[in-house]
């Protein structure tokens, strides 16, 4: 494991075609550890696409992606395993309960104990609907059970798509708290929300879409 | 960061475990395929003559084109619902190899289609008039027959996953790479029902049928499922 002082993600000059749209046009940054970005642009400029990229389920045609100063695709598994990947799917099964779903996500990365999975269900305000059926929940519910499990999931790196959608005022305040405490602690998330995210100036980092 | 990491093997046990335990939850699903096939075979009697001798011929093959059928009628839903909910892009990221998750998935769909045609082959046997001794023949090469039949459904259906109307496309996809399945399976059921005891020739190409597919299509519907992720 690379010393948490050196986490990085590099993507340089990533070009992407959806068909016949030039969807990401020479997207270069550098997040470095302890970074919260926020990713803005209007519908349509490409923060799902570039998300995606970056989770590596799009192949950009052209460009690079480095995390810790080596591309990604020298070590597909080693990467995956380093991040953590938010979608508009909240990747929950109905049929289980809040519970069940976190001990299947979490114990493919690593052993894990009830309680340490209930804390976590505890801390996103979802601890009371643990042991209901998935498919009751409400929609905003069900985000915060999807968000424990980034929260549990010990990776680095953060690729949150829109993960507001649905709270509540308290809700997207209990969640940039928990995403600035990832970052201070280390992490770097990068946030794609249409909303400000309410935080101290310069704690944030805006990265624009065009 | 510094925790153990899951073993892949024991990451697949949870992704095995998982998928019969949702299987569970809906039980009523479990039990249509095997439904469907005690279905299929009863149409045969019913569109042929009912006579015993040409019943008895024709015994082994009936029990080998409804398991396709009815294993074939399961194969759609393989990984449909987890594309749709976003578990597929969870699996893919949890830094587990993707084709070792795949087999447990497919084994676990294994157990839940193809077992329980496994157990209902000798009741469709015998109501065929076919000779009651060779019972462990006929279910032996129907567990390996639907074993093969699930390892390569699932590259068709990680295929056809990604199309709206994939139950048909995925039908002419498997069937043809299906079908010497069918005729060394039939065979070796038609060989033992009737006493041969030549049999076991085609048992044994059933088997190395099944290592074959077991070697080679976990990478091939993993790399599948990748694509349809785009």
């Amino acid at each position: 494991m690379a010393d948490p002082a050196d986490a990085r993600l590099e993507a340089d000059d990533l070009q992407l075609w959806r068909g016949q749209r030039h969807v990401l046009r020479g997207v270069s940054f550098v997040a470095r550890a302890g970074e919260f970005i926020h990713l803005k642009g209007p519908n349509g400029s490409g923060k799902t696409s570039l998300l995606r990229t970056l989770a590596g389920f799009l192949w950009p045609e052209d460009g690079v992606i480095r995390w810790c100063g080596q591309p990604v695709s020298e070590d597909r598994d080693g990467y995956a395993a380093a991040l953590a990947y938010l979608g508009h799917e909240n990747a929950l099964k109905g049929d289980l309960t809040p519970l069940e779903n976190l001990r299947f996500a979490t114990r493919l990365r690593y052993p894990t104990s009830d309680p340490a999975l209930r804390d976590a269900l505890t801390r996103l305000g979802v601890a009371a609907q643990a042991d209901l059926p998935a498919r009751v929940l409400s929609a905003g519910q069900k985000r915060r059970v999807a968000m424990a499990r980034v929260l549990l999931s010990q990776a680095r790196l953060w690729l949150l798509d829109e993960p507001f959608t649905n709270l509540d005022g308290r809700g997207v305040a209990d969640l940039v708290a928990i995403i600035a405490a990832h970052t201070q602690a280390g992490g770097i998330a990068l946030v794609t929300s249409h909303s400000d995210i309410d935080l101290a100036p310069g704690t944030v980092r805006e990265l624009v879409l065009a | 960061m510094n925790a153990p990491m899951t073993s892949p093997w024991a990451a697949a046990g949870l992704v095995l475990r998982r998928d019969l335990a949702l299987a569970f939850r809906r039980w009523e699903q479990v039990t249509h395929p095997v439904v469907f096939f005690l279905m299929v075979a009863t149409l045969f009697p019913l569109a042929l003559s009912p006579k015993p001798s040409l019943l008895a011929d024709i015994g082994a093959g009936v029990v080998w084109v409804s398991a396709l059928l009815s294993s074939m009628l399961a194969l759609e839903s393989l990984f449909r619902a987890d594309v749709e909910d976003g578990t597929l892009e969870q699996l893919t990221l949890s830094g587990q190899p993707l084709a070792i998750l795949v087999l447990a998935k497919t084994v676990a769909h294994w157990l839940l289609s193809g077992v329980p045609l496994v157990l209902a082959s000798p009741v469709v046997a015998t109501a065929f008039g076919a000779a009651g001794t060779a019972y462990g023949v006929l279910m032996g090469s129907i567990a390996l027959g639907t074993a093969v039949l699930s390892l390569i459904g699932s590259v068709g259906a990680a295929l056809t996953v990604g199309s709206r109307r994939g139950s048909v496309l995925l039908s002419l996809l498997v069937l043809p790479l299906v079908m010497p399945v069918l005729i060394f399976g039939a065979r070796a059921t038609d060989l033992a029902l009737h006493g041969d005891p030549s049999a076991a020739g085609p048992l044994w190409l059933l088997g190395s049928m099944l290592i074959l597919a077991l070697t080679l299509t976990p990478f091939a519907t993993a790399a599948a499922l990748r694509i349809s992720l785009e």
